[in-house]
């Protein structure tokens, strides 16, 4: 990529700055997060993946597991908040010992988010075969790739 | 109780056992930082880090001064309503492994200017980008001076809280700038290391006091005294929601920001880049939420035990609210461990306040200074560092002279949660409006990146804790200020239209979704 004499005099601080700076003003190229929509057209015909039968199945499928969990997650939640707030004494009914329902309701949310990332990451394995498969239907198609 | 001694009486231990373990962190990460990374920049490096390490970095990067001195200062004094902050920050973990992580890094980008300027006009969006990046930065960074500062004016006798925020902050400073980068992964990997292994003992330290039974554990939390507002000594229980939130709609104002604004927080966005696939993109999000979760529960421990082993009124005598977990060392654990925890919650803010002023002054460096004021080009050489330099100077002023004006006594979480409001009602709607919805333009962007920013800091400043017979009745604005962000967005977008956005819609979808593109961007 850039030669190491082109480097000496570069003065950006390239570790760890998370916009990274492009090497503007500098003969070299822009890295590739910084890349528009339009500098990237070329790399494959986009339009025609969109229109794909496996490209929308897989779309069906992530939205149908993550649609439903982030619903669940979020009345899940917040019906934390809403219970303390408004229904006090089911809240500090004592279970176990001192132990109330606010605190196994508080503990269980810790529960919830690991069960549902669990969930996430054994679903995803699924998709990412599908993204594969699709990648592989449409390389060298378009683009230089 | 004996703790004072540690600051009162001129004792130097605590200090000289500080500064060692200050010392030694830094020169054990400096090696393995430059060990590990090399010359090579941090996102090549990071690109070979698998799915656990990034996890631990992520969580490094998120287990803050306010979760480990914020947290367990608002459970010491508040009880239950304090652990409502933990709760919420693992939550949101989910809003980012299901909504933000994978797109953003299937797509390649990893700020929020990054994924904006890629479909939309890049120059207005940067420039809001920038600017928004730079409030959340510094919101967060005061609350990590605030408890610098506390920290230092505790281990150091006789100095006081504005002398002790000004030195820890120059001394920051300085380092950032002209020392350059230590935030990289591997010192957030150690930090965590260190963070969790304190939380560890100092949780068996508290369990041993109840000779390692819940039941009576939560016992000794029915009746805490503490004294009331006219000398009277009141007696609660620490396990009643309520004590701290009497409105039952900061509960949810204040969910509401933590949930949502972990996603839209810079320095934790760009962490799914440093990974080579969505699969460890994935992976790590689940390491950091199982690390995060196992430390939060920690706060159980050492929050609800620094309130029963020493009591509210003793914390107050005794450095405040961000002091709890410090102190409650310094009784289980004697000096040295005293000073351990001391340290590693010093490191904790070194790191943090390191990678916030990195990502606050180039995001405006290049982002708004170079992008937007000179057209993409540099007039000189060198020219963008230097006022990446000059704004991480500015922030950082900016950051002691707010630490300052508020004083020790404001919780360090609670500021955070300012600063993950701002971050939801200004980040979180474009973000989810630019990967979701084709038809959103750069009017729309602009306008909900304002309208939610502005919001959320207008309602802060007229909120009781900013202001007497406050106008905004909610310590949080998130309730309010993330539906206008969503509103300002949306009526921006109504109001333009944008056919050269839409027609890259379908580019970030298919590369958001299989990553098509990515693989080739890595190589560069």
């Amino acid at each position: 990529m850039m030669s190491p004499d082109r480097n000496a005099r570069d003065l950006t601080p390239e570790t760890a700055a998370p916009t990274d700076i492009a090497p503007l003003g500098r003969p070299a190229e822009k890295p590739a997060h910084e890349r528009t929509g339009e500098e990237d057209a070329a790399l494959a015909d986009w339009e025609v993946i969109e229109a794909d039968p496996d490209f929308i199945g897989l779309l069906k499928s992530k939205a149908a597991f993550v649609a439903p969990a982030t619903a669940f997650f979020v009345v899940y939640y917040f019906a934390l908040p809403i219970g303390v707030g408004w229904y006090p004494e089911l809240m500090e009914t004592r279970v176990w010992g001192a132990v109330n329902v606010a605190y196994l309701f508080a503990f269980s949310q810790f529960i919830m988010a690991w069960i549902l990332a669990g969930l996430y990451v054994a679903v995803a394995a699924g998709w990412d075969r599908r993204a594969a498969a699709v990648i592989a239907k449409f390389q060298g198609q378009g683009g230089d790739q | 109780m004996m703790a004072a001694a540690a600051t009162a009486s001129g004792d130097r231990t605590a200090l000289i056992m500080f500064l060692v373990f200050v010392a030694g962190t830094l020169v054990i990460t400096y090696f393995s930082a430059r060990k590990s990374v090399g010359a090579s920049a941090y996102f090549a490096a990071g690109r070979r880090i698998t799915g656990w390490q990034n996890g631990l970095a992520v969580a490094g990067d998120y287990m803050s001064a306010a979760s480990f001195l914020g947290i367990a200062g608002m459970i010491a004094f508040n009880g239950y309503d304090g652990f409502m902050y933990s709760v919420g920050f693992l939550v949101a973990y989910l809003t980012v492994l299901f909504v933000v992580a994978e797109p953003l890094r299937n797509a390649g980008k990893y700020t929020m200017a990054d994924v904006l300027a890629y479909r939309l006009k890049p120059r207005p969006v940067r420039a809001a980008a920038a600017l928004s990046t730079l409030t959340v930065s510094v919101f967060y960074m005061i609350a990590q001076m605030v408890g610098a500062g506390t920290l230092v004016r505790q281990l150091i006798p006789g100095v006081s809280y504005e002398v002790a925020v000004i030195g820890v902050g120059i001394l920051m400073v300085v380092y950032v700038v002209f020392g350059g980068m230590l935030a990289t992964t591997w010192v957030q990997i150690i930090k965590a290391i260190l963070l969790m292994s304190g939380s560890v003992f100092l949780s068996i330290l508290v369990l041993g006091k109840f000779d390692f039974d819940l039941g009576k554990f939560f016992s000794s939390l029915t009746a805490i005294p503490s004294t009331g507002a006219n000398g009277e000594v009141i007696t609660r229980n620490f396990l009643t929601p309520g004590l701290l939130f009497k409105n039952p709609w900061d509960q949810i104002s204040l969910g509401m920001a933590l949930v949502f604004g972990t996603a839209g927080l810079p320095h934790i966005l760009i962490r799914f880049y440093t990974v080579p696939d969505a699969k460890t993109a994935r992976a790590s999000v689940v390491w950091a939420m199982i690390i995060i979760g196992l430390f939060y529960i920690m706060t159980t421990f050492f929050g609800f035990g620094a309130a029963s082993l020493l009591g509210p009124d003793y914390l107050k005598e005794h450095g405040g609210t961000n002091m709890a977990a410090p102190q409650l060392a310094y009784e289980l654990g004697g000096e040295i461990f005293f000073a351990f925890i001391s340290a590693v919650a010093f490191a904790t803010i070194l790191a943090v306040v390191a990678g916030l002023t990195i990502s606050a002054s180039t995001s405006f460096a290049h982002d708004f200074y170079t992008n937007v004021l000179h057209h993409g080009k540099e007039h000189r050489p060198g020219e963008e560092v230097k006022v990446a330099r000059i704004t991480a100077f500015v922030v950082g002023a900016a950051a002691i002279v707010i630490a300052i004006l508020l004083g020790p006594s404001v919780n360090v979480a609670f500021l955070v949660g300012l600063a993950f409001a701002v971050a939801a009602s200004a980040n979180l709607p474009v973000i989810v409006f630019s990967i979701f919805w084709k038809r959103f333009t750069t009017t729309g962007a602009v306008s909900g990146l304002l309208v939610g920013l502005l919001s959320s800091i207008a309602l802060i400043l007229v909120s009781p804790d900013f202001m007497k017979d406050a106008w905004f009745p909610l310590k949080n604005p998130a309730i309010i200020s993330i539906p206008l962000g969503f509103l300002g967005a949306f009526l921006g977008t109504f109001l333009s239209r944008e056919p050269s956005a839409e027609k890259l819609f379908a580019e970030l979808k298919v590369r958001g979704n299989t990553g098509l593109g990515a693989e080739k961007a890595s190589s560069h």
